[in-house]
């Protein structure tokens, strides 16, 4: 296991954006890995920067943006690399599931002619082959009709469905990685929920590595192996999805995992909450960004800002974790 | 109930050929607050904005404190806007942003106060800044400058500064974040004056669980069911509720029915199609007849088909449109 | 600004070259006037009308399209058409037409540049408001209890008069060059008064003999439009960051 090559690999990822008034950091110097077919979960709120690592693994990111550290696909550099080389990895082997599908996909192409576009540049695949591929694959992410959907508008599906052919998409070229940024949140509660398991599925049956990016714990519970939460920027906890939820070791993780109601709970008077708020980008400190809502925070975590340590299966960046 | 403060009969919206609201009957008492739950598509925020007059229904009637809204004159309505506050889903859109946030706080009572000058005004506004946790010294600035989940309380501020009777909310916390959220509902909680009641719209079940008495559920245009909170959650009837409480994610421990936490099992769901996009087969033709909910129903039966199924009281105070609302059916499970 | 009078005749230099020994800088015209001082006064006489113009279809124009964009429907349809039916008419006769009745003036000139202005600006406005009237500020507002009128005065027009600056400052070059046009048709100011329009006028006559007395009011002229635009530009940056 120590020697396979881990299928993406962050080391130290600097993200800032300059802006009139000075750089604003959105991510704050952080290093993960994600093991070939494996789950992740990223999760963090606004501001937490969870969204820009993978703008940055893809080359998204805006045009003032500042990059430095390294980020590594299959063992190859990503960072600071050419338009074709990167172009020759993104959509193909590595490739990205947005929040909003409406506006991930072209409107006024028909579906038929987006899903072929993939195939045709990435594969050379002729166009006519191209296609009865992608009706194969809306076939596999359960489509209903799928023929009829092939030359339809995207304006002309539903949320969810849209959904699915970003879905179909990206796997169209067998990819090593699929990262899904918030593929959920614009849907309803019900479609969501049929996402999520087709996500579950298309793991299982292609043998995919997913990264889930969402703010909400809960989708994520179902589905990752190991989950990260982010926080202004740092990763703050790196652990196993089971023993995030049974015995999560940052304050941050616990008072997020409080803050959840859940609709089986009996009724309570209040709502547990976190006080205050997350920091603004930009405003990184010395010191321990959750300092000034933790519960538990003393001098050192106002003076010194917290790496991230730990074992193999379970890292924290907390100076006083709550095993301790 | 006794003091019945908001009245909705039989109201309906057009949009065009598509019918947005289909027939919405429910009351409200004073001191009470009463969940509408539903998806996209389910009208509830077109429901909210009929109930204020800021578009106008095809039919229907609502009455607040005796009055109805949709037919009386414009000074009328103006006259009783002031017992009857809304606060936005999107926070920032909400406030006009050339407005500093002490004007924006302070314009129902220039409206409805001419005779404050501008000093007590002044002083109000101050007063409600704190009440909603904020320092009365931000109201010279401008609503840019304030994070979500403030801009949120400057709406609350706003709609509670005349102390209104009904107060609406419109997905008030879907776009804050989940730390942030139990703050502005616990102030919701707080600012709750004994009397006023609350009309609390949104999809996020758990969070209406530990707000509300009743609970609305709507699906495509109309009410499929209605009952007390717990009595919704703990045995639900109408299988649109059971889909929806089945198919909430939850980061659950060691009791979660599911082990670790997460979703039903996707086969649970499987006989849950999709509805169509608007102007294709799905909506229009399949409110044609019977029960809009049938072809996603896993129980649904021929009967469903032809006839629409009227609301009816299943248990006191429970009521549910369904023609198998009588029968106990199987956990939601694969065609039952 | 200039040691000379604008009005005052140099019968010593009676259409003479610019230079520095004759005291008038610019040359005089063939009254023998001084050039410099006639296109001082002049500009400020075109100036002065482009922003009387500009405001009187500022504040026509405004009103008109925030009323007309925010109320919608059956009175909206009937306030654009008129526009329309007003846009067809043709600009000079209608100029004619008032200068027939009401005899030369200023008033009349700033009024008729003015009435036609308003036009575009009132489209503008009108495309502003009906995209703001979807935002969510303005149905707050209706439900705090706010009139119509109220809600068009304190929540409409000043979040639609950004762009509305902005296109009034670059109107005025537009009505100044307007202006000039009349006035080189021999409608508008008129003899001893000056604006750069008659001041081109009278120096496209003497252009092969005295090329200056042309080149110095044009060339006003385009340094004032040119900063015009500037302005305009400066502005729209200035309010748009504010928004942002």
């Amino acid at each position: 296991m120590a020697d396979m090559v881990p299928t993406l690999s962050v080391d130290g990822l600097r993200v800032s954006f300059s802006h009139r008034n000075g750089n604003i950091e959105a991510v704050a110097g952080v290093s993960l890995q994600i093991a070939p077919a494996e789950c992740v979960g990223l999760v963090g709120e606004s501001g937490s920067g969870k969204t820009q690592i993978f703008m940055a693994a893809m080359g998204l990111l805006a045009g003032n943006a500042q990059v430095s550290g390294s980020v590594r696909f299959e063992g190859e550099e990503l960072l600071a690399v050419d338009a074709l080389a990167l172009n020759r990895v993104r959509g193909s082997k590595l490739t990205m599931i947005f929040q909003d599908p409406m506006t991930s996909l072209t409107p006024h192409l028909r579906i038929g002619t987006q899903l072929a576009e993939v195939l045709v540049t990435h594969r050379g695949m002729p166009w006519h082959e191209a296609r009865t591929c992608a009706g194969r694959m809306l076939e596999r992410v359960h489509v209903p009709e799928p023929k009829r959907r092939l030359n339809q508008y995207p304006h002309e599906l539903s949320g969810g469905m849209r959904q699915r052919v970003m879905i179909a998409m990206s796997l169209l070229c067998e990819p090593s990685l699929v990262i899904a940024d918030e593929p959920t949140t614009a849907l309803d509660v019900t479609i969501q929920a049929q996402i999520i398991g087709l996500l579950r599925a298309v793991r299982g049956e292609f043998g995919v590595a997913l990264v889930l990016i969402s703010h909400d714990l809960a989708v994520v519970a179902g589905l990752a192996d190991r989950i990260l939460v982010m926080y202004a920027g740092s990763v703050v906890e790196n652990a196993t999805a089971e023993e995030l939820f049974r015995h999560p070791r940052h304050p941050y993780t616990a008072e997020l995992l409080k803050c959840m109601p859940d609709i089986n709970d009996a009724r309570l008077a209040r709502l547990p909450t976190m006080a205050g708020q997350p920091p603004r980008p930009g405003e990184m400190l010395e010191a321990c960004p959750f300092a000034p809502r933790c519960p538990r925070a003393a001098d050192r975590c106002r003076a010194e800002r917290p790496q991230l340590e730990g074992s193999s299966t379970s890292q924290v960046a907390c100076h006083f974790p709550l095993d301790s | 109930m006794n003091n019945i403060l908001l009245r909705v009969r039989d109201l309906r919206v057009d949009f065009g050929a598509h019918a947005v609201l289909r027939g919405v009957n429910f009351e409200l008492s004073a001191g009470e607050t009463l969940s509408l739950v539903g998806e996209s598509g389910s009208g509830k925020s077109t429901l909210a904005r009929a109930i204020l007059r800021l578009l106008r229904p095809a039919q229907g009637s609502v009455e607040f404190l005796g009055l109805d809204l949709l037919k009386c004159p414009p000074a009328a309505l103006r006259a009783q806007r002031r017992g009857l506050q809304i606060v936005f889903q999107d926070p920032l859109a909400s406030l006009d942003p050339r407005m500093t946030v002490g004007e924006t706080i302070g314009e129902p009572l220039k409206i409805f106060e001419p005779g404050l000058n501008a000093d007590a005004r002044r002083r109000k506004v101050g007063d409600m800044l704190q009440r909603v946790g904020l320092s009365s010294e931000m109201s010279g600035r401008y609503p840019h400058e304030f994070s979500g989940g403030q801009c949120q309380r400057i709406g609350i501020a706003r709609a509670m500064i005349l102390s209104p009777r009904l107060l609406i909310c419109d997905e008030i916390v879907s776009s804050l974040d989940v730390s942030i959220q139990g703050q502005i509902v616990n102030l919701l909680l707080d600012l709750r004056d004994a009397g006023m009641a609350v009309l609390f719209i949104s999809h996020n079940l758990a969070v209406v669980r530990h707000l509300s008495h009743r609970v609305l559920v709507m699906y495509l245009g109309k009410l499929v069911e209605i009952a007390p909170c717990d009595a919704l959650f703990e045995s639900p009837v109408h299988p649109y509720t059971r889909a929806l409480l089945a198919a909430v994610p939850h980061a659950g421990g060691a009791a979660a029915p599911q082990g670790r936490g997460g979703l039903a099992a996707p086969a649970q769901l499987a006989a849950i199609g999709e509805l169509g996009a608007p102007g294709e087969l799905a909506v229009p033709d399949m409110i044609a007849s019977g029960c809009a909910f049938r072809n996603r129903c896993p129980y649904a039966l021929p009967v469903c088909e032809a006839d629409e199924p009227p609301l009816l009281e299943v248990a006191p105070g429970h009521w549910a449109a369904c023609h198998r609302s009588h029968e106990t059916l199987n956990p939601l499970s694969l065609r039952a | 600004m200039s040691p000379n009078n604008s009005q005052t005749l140099d019968w010593l230099h009676i259409a003479a070259r610019p230079g520095m020994q004759s005291a008038h800088w610019f040359g005089t015209d063939r009254l023998g006037r001084d050039l410099f001082a006639r296109t001082l006064a002049g500009t400020r006489v075109s100036i002065a009308i482009g922003l009387a113009a500009s405001v009187i279809s500022l504040l026509v124009g405004v009103s008109y399209g925030a009323i007309a964009g925010y109320i919608g429907g059956r009175t909206d349809h009937l306030m654009m058409r008129l526009i329309e039916i007003l846009s067809g008419l043709p600009l000079i006769f209608f100029v004619i037409f008032l200068t027939v009745i009401f005899g030369r003036s200023e008033y009349l000139l700033f009024f008729a540049i003015g009435a036609v202005g308003w036009l575009t600006m009132a489209r503008i406005v009108r495309g502003q408001t009906l995209s703001i009237r979807q935002w969510e500020f303005i149905e707050a507002a209706i439900a705090s209890g706010a009139g119509t009128g109220r809600i068009i005065l304190r929540h409409v027009v000043p979040n639609v008069i950004g762009p509305v600056i902005v296109y009034a400052t670059l109107t005025v070059p537009q009505i100044i060059l307007f202006e000039s046009f009349l006035s080189f048709l021999g409608l508008g100011i008129q003899e001893p008064g000056a604006s750069l329009g008659t001041l081109i006028a009278e120096g496209a006559g003497e252009m092969e003999a005295a090329p200056w007395i042309l080149l110095v009011p044009g060339s006003f002229l385009a340094v004032l439009l040119l900063c015009l635009n500037i302005l305009g530009d400066g502005l729209r940056d200035a309010l748009d960051v504010k928004d942002g």
